[in-house]
């Protein structure tokens, strides 16, 4: 498969000002994006920030209002007929059909892809080893639980061995361990060439990403690698040790310097503007009672970016 | 040859569909079974047994000899007798009775004297000899009854004297071609095939469509290389299928519980079949494609069904209706079907003459499937 590149860089997916209006609401405005090949992106947002929207037109399936979208080096929205063989698509819902079974929801998605025969036995049969469906095979798609389903989408989607995959919250019906395992499933995919475009609301799993965009109400906020993202962060985080942390987040709260607080537990989490230049003691000067109360500086995790950058939309 | 194998990939998921669905499965078999037995028996249009009344001013052996002669027409049973024809009234009122029959007290006066026993026959104006017999009161608003009861104003009354009465000849001969005895079954079993037809075909893939968006198949579906008139032709194959097991069904049943023969060629009937079943196929569909939700897709199937059965021929002759109500059931496959299907079962019409009806149904179905892949965008927006 042909595709755009970019200074260099093997791109399979490049939009350039995408944006989508329903009617006054402005789903997305004015998306750029470059995702490299072989790589596993994320888009990361709260819901309804416009993370489906942008993939339904990545794939195709919503024309956007305007701005070019290039995806393995078709134009969308006219090559999107093209485009289907190349890419793969697990739905936010789960969209296989319930009565029937494993095998012949993949067996139908074999067909209608034109794989037949010998050919879709073994690959059905490979699929069923790959993604422990095999003792599953002859159960009907509507009484498994949520992390079956989601390895029967997930086979489906690959079944044809797309270039690149789109999965829209993927992880959002599933317990923990299923997502670990997920997430194994999309290394070994990613290892053998497959691009893969996934959309989370999971800080831990946004930082498993090779990129990321963080999205908040159809805007693109950051762009980067996680690492990148933590260490170009516009703040400092500081954790206070307190055994009264409500009265002094609401304290922290009135100071025009600090972003945000986060209790976790006994610990007050504090993001302050980078241009603050000593932190620490500015934040001990702010506090009017100063007792007993312990400053340390910590690393940033995705989280505090997450917060840093989506702040302003919320206010 | 890639889209034959995506065609029958939709053909084989909708097959094993409908097989997991017992109900729906069981209602190809029991629609046909149990409608053709209730309509079969039921709709009849010649009206007998109607329940009448009786007030007897005359109380003599002549009036009781006129009632039995009544009765033995079958056309009407005695149930109740009143002693005023007020009373009488007010049990039609009720529906206790159909009609009352009232004998006046000079009964036997009336008779010798009245035309038809012919003792004379004087000229109408003699007010003496002109007066009837008997008089009927009916419940004028069924129309069926009231004319099976008006079919009584002229019978004979020849056992009641022993003289043969004074008959007019008709003034024409009558033939009755195809179904001399008059069943009404004769008619009405190939016009149910046209119905049933209307109603499973066009359910089961209105629905078809819209199912798929409800739960959510469709984003899967329109992700793959499938395209729209392949989808269709997927969706529509498995049930003419079973709209031919449903017509044959519902014709050997017609011919060994009611007789009903079927006299023209056997392919002539499948052929019109097969065409009628697309087309109606076809215009669910397009139902589907229009319809938000299975609920949708319901209501617009009823509202294609019943003019289907009330204007398509089936209950009351096209002729019969008004202009505007023509031009709506010319619209309707069911009417070309109707008249296709009764021509060649009934009356072993060659088909190719019938070639209106015929370029119609093939017209609507072409049309339809286009209309359908058109309007099934695999597009969200």
């Amino acid at each position: 498969m042909s595709s755009s590149s970019v200074d260099g860089k093997d791109l399979v997916i490049k939009a350039r000002g995408m944006g989508k209006n329903f009617g006054a609401l402005k789903a997305i405005q004015h998306l750029d994006l470059d995702i490299e090949r072989g790589k596993i992106y994320g888009f990361l947002g709260p819901n309804g920030c416009g993370k489906t929207t942008s993939i339904r037109m990545l794939t195709g399936l919503l024309t956007p209002t305007y701005g070019e979208v290039d995806v393995l080096g078709l134009k969308l929205p006219q090559q999107a007929n093209q485009l289907r063989y190349h890419i793969g698509y697990m739905t936010q819902i789960f969209s296989m059909y319930r009565d029937l079974t494993v095998r012949e929801n993949l067996s139908f998605i074999a067909k209608v892809y034109g794989i037949h025969g010998t050919t879709q036995k073994q690959r059905i049969e490979e699929l069923l080893d790959i993604y422990n469906l095999s003792r599953l095979a002859d159960q009907f798609a509507g009484s498994m639980s949520g992390g079956q389903r989601q390895r029967l989408a997930l086979a489906a989607a690959v079944l044809h061995k797309p270039d690149l995959l789109f999965l829209d919250e993927p992880t959002s019906a599933v317990d923990p361990e299923s997502r670990r395992d997920f997430w194994e499933q999309l290394f070994d995919l990613s290892e053998s060439g497959t691009s893969i475009l996934v959309s989370t609301h999971y800080m831990d799993e946004a930082e498993r990403c090779h990129g990321l965009a963080i999205l908040e109400a159809g805007i693109k906020r950051a762009d980067g690698t996680p690492e990148a993202l933590m260490a170009g962060m516009n703040a400092n985080v500081i954790e206070v040790q307190s055994d009264r942390i409500r009265q002094l987040k609401e304290q922290l709260l009135q100071t025009p310097s600090v972003i945000s607080a986060a209790q976790l537990g006994t610990r007050l989490r504090v993001l302050i503007e980078k241009d603050v230049s000593q932190p620490k003691e500015h934040l001990l000067s702010c506090l009017s009672n100063q007792e007993a109360e312990s400053l340390t500086m910590v690393r940033p995790s995705l989280e505090d970016v997450f917060v840093t950058c989506t702040g302003e939309g919320r206010q | 040859m890639n889209f034959v194998y995506r065609i029958q990939a939709i053909f084989y998921k909708e097959l094993m569909q409908l097989k997991r669905d017992r109900m729906t499965f069981g209602m190809v078999v029991m629609i046909p079974l149990i409608q053709l037995l209730l309509f079969g028996f039921a709709i009849n249009t010649n009206v007998r047994h109607i329940p009448v009344g009786l007030v007897d001013q005359s109380q003599t052996a002549l009036s009781r000899i006129l009632v039995q002669t009544v009765s033995a027409t079958q056309v009407v049973t005695f149930t109740h007798q009143y002693a005023s024809v007020e009373e009488a009234q007010n049990a039609i009122s009720k529906q206790d009775v159909r009609a009352v029959f009232i004998i006046p007290a000079d009964v036997s006066q009336r008779l010798v004297r009245h035309g038809s026993v012919g003792f004379a026959t004087p000229p109408a104006t003699d007010q003496e000899t002109s007066r009837p017999i008997a008089q009927w009161l009916t419940d004028g608003s069924d129309t069926m009854i009231a004319a099976s009861i008006k079919g009584l104003r002229n019978m004979p009354l020849a056992e009641l004297i022993s003289k043969s009465a004074n008959r007019n000849t008709p003034t024409f001969e009558v033939t009755l071609l195809y179904n001399p005895e008059q069943r009404t079954v004769v008619n009405i079993v190939p016009g149910l095939v046209a119905v049933i037809l209307t109603m499973t075909m066009i359910m089961f893939t209105s629905a078809a469509i819209v199912r798929e968006r409800e739960q959510g198949n469709l984003e899967l579906l329109i992700n793959t290389p499938l395209k729209s008139i392949e989808l269709m032709l997927g969706k529509i194959i498995p049930y003419i299928f079973i709209g031919l097991i449903q017509v044959t069904l519902i014709l050997s049943l017609g011919y060994f519980i009611f007789h009903v023969p079927i006299n023209g060629s056997m392919l002539a009937l499948a052929g019109i079949t097969l065409l009628f079943i697309s087309s109606s196929l076809v215009l669910g569909l397009v139902i589907s494609t229009i319809a938000k939700n299975q609920l949708q897709s319901m209501q617009m199937t009823v509202f294609v069904l019943l003019p289907s059965i009330l204007l398509s021929g089936f209950m009351f002759p096209y002729e019969g209706m008004p202009r505007v109500a023509q031009i709506i059931a010319e619209a309707l496959p069911a009417t070309h079907f109707m008249r296709l299907i009764r021509g060649v079962a009934l009356r072993d019409v060659e088909v190719l003459t019938m070639t209106f009806d015929l370029y119609w149904l093939a017209g609507f179905t072409l049309f339809g499937l286009l209309l359908a892949a058109l309007r099934f965008k695999k597009r969200l927006d």
